[in-house]
């Protein structure tokens, strides 16, 4: 069956709305550690793939496990604390709360008064946030609170990240730092990006799996994907049959 | 420890400030006055209940009359039963309280939005209200209670020292310990929303779903925050028993209902002092309206509600302490005013 050093996997996961097939039949697997990029057009079903591995929406049919346990039924909190964390597309974080009480609420959720301190502390600093500790999160720019919301996520220590388009509405100077970072929490944490940012997927892509009308298309390293006929014609929405 | 002092400051300013109250006003306020006074600090407890649901929990209940009236029926049919009024006082407190997390469970775990929670809140208010007034009779009784329908229930038995039912609380024994009970919720509610309970509590008003993502279940939260503002609500429910020494389910009304949130509104939303503020504005004001003949009393303070609504819409204390704040006296307000965050 699973194989002990996947941390995730789904089975025939499907998620239909009305008569709209968000996600078809969508067989996934991500080992312990791995750093995988997911890519494809709007409306491939990404962020939906994502809002299903947490949670925030039910399958139609199809099975998710995590670290060998079956979480499809599971709840939003109870998926966290089994260890996946997730940065939404757009920037979820506490607006009327200060930078150090929204990472203080995450680390808390994991750890004891003293530790969680620490673990803040230590967040806050490789993110680059020490010095708007004081400052609402609500005041501030769109990739600061990106920032903030990675930091909460990293606070977590989680043994899975997923990232919605975590390089959105950043500087270049920003989206570097950003993938220094998720190379280095990997190194204790898988983790899968979702990114429309090609240059950025380039940084720090291992295996890329490509979405396309809520299936998987195609997935493999980012030199075959990038060769790849059928990705070009969906990325240039050159219609298959014509 | 320092930092933890002056993080207190503020709180032990406040608890000398409302000791020094308690302690002067019998002194400098003429008793027909004192009378009103005492049921002002007991509505600004059931103010308070709403203050941390709804400021804090971001939870719109229309109707925390529902706890208030439970805990006065049954600190009432509690006391004319036992005699001493210990174990009703403790179950005026705990009876709501259950009864609010009986309702929260069924709200909160089906996740009914905000409007369906204010109607059904409501709505249970209107009902406890209906099945109260049903009681006449003298089948309606409950150990040597008689229910007594809209007539409700006279000559409810004062708080008496544990133990000693002959040593009754006097009148000015209610102010104290409506004033103390009113103080001891303040702090109490201050240090809650200090301690990490109380951080998340506040993480989900904001943003129920980052909460949840972070691995905190918000159903169980909210639960828990609506079942120690029912059993605060109780606790007011009590002592309003005390001061009249009667309840009718005319506290399950549609008035009272509408009274309370709209001291929240005047008072402020977010803040502990604001509701306190709020009760005891608009009470005073509607006593003073009641006392001349020229206006119709209702129509006046319908009149103020629209004006705050429209005019101070955060309410009395954010609107005063963000005005001062932008004055440089934030240090000093800071310290007395508990931080606000509201939307």
């Amino acid at each position: 069956m699973t194989s002990p050093d996947c941390i995730l996997e789904t089975r025939g996961l499907e998620k239909r709305f009305g008569g709209v097939v968000a996600i078809a039949s969508v067989d996934f697997s991500l080992k312990q550690r791995e750093l995988r990029c997911l890519i494809g057009p709007n409306g491939a079903g990404k962020s939906t793939f994502f809002k299903m591995l947490t949670a925030q929406l039910k399958p139609t049919t199809g099975q998710i496990l995590f670290d060998g346990i079956d979480i499809t039924r599971a709840q939003p909190h109870q998926v966290s604390r089994l260890g996946i964390g997730i940065k939404n597309q757009v920037p979820d974080v506490f607006n009327n709360l200060t930078v150090a009480e929204n990472i203080s609420v995450a680390a808390r959720s994991r750890h004891g008064k003293a530790r969680a301190a620490a673990k803040g502390k230590d967040v806050m600093e490789r993110l680059g946030l020490t010095a708007l500790t004081g400052r609402l999160v609500g005041e501030l720019a769109h990739g600061q609170r990106q920032w903030v919301e990675l930091a909460m996520v990293v606070a977590l220590e989680p043994k899975l990240i997923l990232l919605d388009e975590p390089a959105a509405g950043m500087t270049a100077d920003e989206t570097n730092k950003t993938a220094e970072l998720i190379r280095e929490v990997n190194k204790t944490a898988a983790i899968v990006v979702v990114e429309h940012d090609m240059q950025f997927i380039k940084q720090i892509a291992q295996t890329v799996t490509v979405f396309h009308q809520g299936r998987v298309l195609i997935e493999d390293t980012m030199e075959k994907v990038q060769g790849n006929e059928l990705v070009r014609e969906v990325y240039l929405g050159k219609s298959e049959d014509d | 420890m320092t930092a933890n002092w002056q993080g207190n400051g503020g709180l032990v300013a406040a608890t000398v400030l409302g000791l020094a109250l308690l302690l002067a006003l019998p002194q400098i306020v003429d008793p027909v006055m004192m009378i009103e006074l005492t049921s002002y600090v007991i509505m600004a407890i059931l103010a308070l209940s709403l203050g941390l649901i709804w400021g804090y929990g971001g939870i719109l209940c229309f109707g925390q009359s529902a706890f208030f009236g439970i805990g006065a029926y049954a600190y009432a049919i509690a006391v004319i039963n036992f005699g001493d009024s210990t174990i009703p006082l403790l179950l005026s407190i705990v009876v709501p309280g259950l009864f609010a997390a009986l309702l929260g469970y069924f709200l909160f775990y089906a996740r009914i939005t905000d409007v369906y929670f204010g109607v059904i809140t409501l709505t249970v208010t209107l009902i406890l209200y209906k099945v109260m007034g049903a009681t006449s009779g003298s089948q309606y009784v409950i150990g040597v209670a008689p229910l007594g329908g809209y007539n409700g229930i006279p000559a409810v038995p004062p708080l008496n020292l544990p133990g000693r039912p002959d040593a009754a609380l006097s009148f000015d024994g209610l102010f104290y310990l409506s004033g103390l009970m009113l103080l001891a919720v303040y702090v109490g509610l201050r240090l809650m929303l200090k301690s990490r309970f109380g951080q998340v509590v506040v993480a989900i008003r904001e943003n129920e779903r980052r909460a949840e993502l972070l691995g905190y279940d918000a159903r169980f939260y909210k639960l828990v925050t609506f079942a120690i503002g029912g059993a605060i609500a109780g606790l007011a429910g009590c002592l309003f028993a005390n001061w009249g020494m009667f309840i009718s389910p005319d506290v399950f009304g549609l008035a009272q209902s509408a009274q309370v949130i709209i001291w929240v509104i005047v008072g402020g939303t977010g803040t502990l002092l604001g509701p306190i503020v709020g009760c005891f504005a608009i009470q005073w004001v509607a006593t003073k309206l009641g006392a001349q003949q020229l206006l119709n009393a209702n129509l006046v303070l319908g009149t103020i509600l629209i004006g705050f609504v429209l005019l101070v819409p955060k309410g009395v204390v954010p609107t005063v302490s963000d005005a001062l704040r932008r004055l440089k006296f934030r240090p000093y307000v800071a310290t007395l005013v508990e931080q606000r965050r509201v939307p």
